[in-house]
């Protein structure tokens, strides 16, 4: 159990920098993910604390000593990879065994404490298995084994649950957090599952092209996100995102005219989070719908506002509607969310 | 029933299904015919000389039913060939497949210009074997051959002329030469197929180079390890004979004759063709054995 601590991290391939300096203090215990598209580095920062990258500039702290040169074993921390990593030729105990018998622990002991971590991850029955005669549940469960066994400091999770189906990640991201809890060891998870993010994390960062755009808790980062970037990402379907003029009179959309509760001036980018908007017969948005979706507890209406941008609506109950309907939508101030036109950055 | 019964047909295959004999027949006749003649007809010839003696003359020739064999078989020199074939085909194939492992091992560590060096590790397979003899024989000829004359200079005085086991240690060499490059890359690019992540796992666990190369990887390559193992005794016990052929012609003193080349010693120099087609038969026996074995025994110890 430890903290990790990164300071001003960064990573260049040659002359092209993928980590633009993140930032993180991760305290004891605590489960923190890191998700982003792909290729916004979140991947190669989960690397860089494994020691499977070396890091270019800024310090890298496990349990408050510096880790930047130590090898990967040396920095008692166990990894779980997406496609699992195991190793086909050795028995499901013999996987979940192998750091141990390298650090010279006696047989027994090695046998005792795979024992009790098959235990914990009902793998009792399968401990004489091969990978290849698991399923995805048990393979990925059999990784969790081989990274628990060691009683890591930190527990890295390189996207574990990408590569099962829908039903079983949802039983898994239960099963990791549980465990992880129970545990108490401290989590960096990365995914790109905005969901598993906002269902697992303690806190996350959100990460786009080498940036941490946002680190905050789940709710944190849904009720007020820092930029457009982050605004996007997290939730779903994700925020609408239109321009918009801030006047003394409230927020120009073309012939629309909405409340402008952080006062801004100018052309700024204005967030409404679908889920927020509320049927209002004199509401200011005007939708023509284009196309409903109903999802049974609640109904997505796509279409385009009056001045032509896309947009979507998401309200509660079943909703049916007409070709080119109109529907007059409102929503609270608290819930406009205002950026900067051009840095993206939240305002107020 | 009905229907219902059959079993299912995989949706992937598409079976052709022929109406007459005429198409059939003419679509695997090349094979046939290519088989039938430069395999089955030499090899049928072959068992059926292995029951004559021909006289001197080669005019007739008498059937003596298997004394050909009876008479190999209590031959001291073809049971040394038999011994001297052993130990040269192990050394052949270690010789061959250790540094072709070592050389891919480092050759996949490298992160710049790996292609310039797989590049360069492949050109001795582009050597003919009697060609890579020659290049040996020279290098190693008693008066003119440079490493002979640096070896003297050493005050070691190299004759593979009169010493048996630098005669050996000669022919294995300038076998395996060649051969490593083609081990090379089979085990390059067997390395390259292991995954990265598994790699990784074992250095968070703990496993330092030799010690993932040991327990990880080397089992992970034991498919392409056996199958490399299968072609580098074929190639030992049959083409090597060039090699043998320029550098020792089975000298000195039967020291290098393998099996293949007291084939043809015998049946050409000696012109015992009887023996040599007997010879020839019990060499296909062996090498079948052989290869059968191989699977029976390795093939278990193969993963995946």
């Amino acid at each position: 159990m430890a903290t990790v601590t990164l300071d001003n991290i960064r990573k260049s391939f040659g002359t092209d920098e993928v980590i633009k300096g993140v930032s993180l203090d991760v305290a004891d215990g605590e489960f923190i993910v890191i998700v982003g598209p792909s290729g916004c580095g979140k991947s190669t920062l989960l690397r860089m604390v494994a020691g499977l990258e070396t890091i270019t500039a800024g310090e890298l702290r496990i349990g408050g000593t510096r880790a930047n040169e130590r090898e990967p074993m040396d920095r008692d921390i166990a990894m779980v990879f997406q496609n699992y990593a195991l190793y086909p030729h050795m028995s499901v105990a013999q996987n979940m065994g192998y750091g141990l018998r390298i650090k010279g622990l006696p047989k027994a002991e090695v046998a005792a404490k795979v024992r009790a971590a098959a235990e914990l991850l009902q793998l009792s029955e399968l401990l004489e298995r091969k990978p290849r005669q698991l399923s995805g549940g048990q393979r990925q469960r059999v990784a969790m084994g081989r990274a628990i066994v060691r009683e890591p400091k930190v527990f890295l999770f390189d996207e574990p649950l990408s590569n099962l189906d829908a039903k079983l990640r949802v039983q898994m991201r239960l099963e990791i957090r549980e465990l992880q809890a129970k545990l108490g060891i401290t989590a960096l998870y990365v995914t790109h599952d905005q969901v598993e993010a906002m269902t697992m994390a303690d806190r996350m960062i959100v990460m786009n092209e080498g940036r941490a755009e946002q680190i905050g808790t789940p709710l944190d980062v849904y009720e007020r996100p820092a930029s457009l970037f982050a605004a996007q990402f997290i939730g779903s379907p994700s925020m609408n995102v239109i321009e918009a003029e801030g006047r003394e009179d409230g927020m120009h959309v073309g012939d629309m005219l909405l409340p402008n509760p952080t006062g801004a001036r100018g052309p700024v980018m204005l967030g409404l989070r679908p889920e927020h908007l509320v049927p209002a017969p004199d509401g200011p948005l005007a939708l023509r719908v284009l196309l409903a979706e109903p999802l049974g507890a609640n109904t997505l209406l796509h279409g385009m506002l009056a001045g032509g941008q896309n947009f979507t609506a998401s309200l509660p109950g079943v909703h049916t509607t007409g070709g080119a309907e109109v529907l007059h939508l409102g929503i609270a101030p608290e819930k406009m969310h205002v950026f900067d036109k051009q840095t993206g950055r939240r305002l107020g | 029933m009905g229907a219902g019964n059959r079993p299912p047909v995989p949706p992937m295959e598409k079976r052709v299904t022929f109406k007459g004999w005429l198409l059939p027949l003419c679509l695997i006749a090349p094979q046939v015919v290519i088989s039938a003649v430069f395999f089955f007809y030499p090899a049928g010839q072959a068992v059926w000389q292995s029951l004559f003696i021909p006289d001197p003359f080669g005019l007739k020739s008498q059937f003596v039913g298997l004394e050909n064999f009876e008479y190999l078989l209590g031959d001291p020199y073809y049971r040394a060939s038999f011994a001297t074939t052993a130990i040269f085909s192990t050394l052949v194939t270690l010789a061959a497949m250790i540094p072709a492992l070592f050389l891919a091992v480092m050759a996949d560590r490298l992160v710049k210009s790996a292609g310039v060096y797989r590049t360069l590790l492949i050109w001795p397979y582009a050597v003919a074997p009697a060609v890579a003899g020659v290049l040996w024989l020279f290098m190693f000829n008693t008066r003119v051959g440079v490493v002979a004359w640096y070896l003297g200079q050493l005050g070691y005085d190299w004759n593979h002329v009169l010493n048996e086991r630098e005669a050996m240690g000669l022919v294995v060499v300038a076998s395996a030469w060649g051969r490593i490059s083609y081990n090379f890359l089979f085990f390059f690019a067997a390395l390259q197929a292991v995954p990265r992540s598994i790699i990784e796992a074992a250095a968070i666990d703990g496993a330092r180079f030799w010690r993932r190369f040991f327990t990880i990887v080397l089992p992970l390559l034991s498919p392409t390890t056996f199958f490399l193992l299968v072609v580098n005794i074929v190639y030992a016990f049959f083409e090597t004979f060039g090699v043998i052929h320029t550098i020792t012609s089975g000298g000195p003193q039967q020291a290098t004759t393998i099996l293949v080349y007291k084939v043809y010693s015998d049946g050409f120099v000696g012109q015992d063709l009887g023996s040599s087609a007997a010879q020839s038969v019990i060499l296909l026996v062996v090498v079948g054995l052989l290869t059968v074995l191989q699977f029976k025994y390795i093939e278990k110890r193969v993963h995946y």
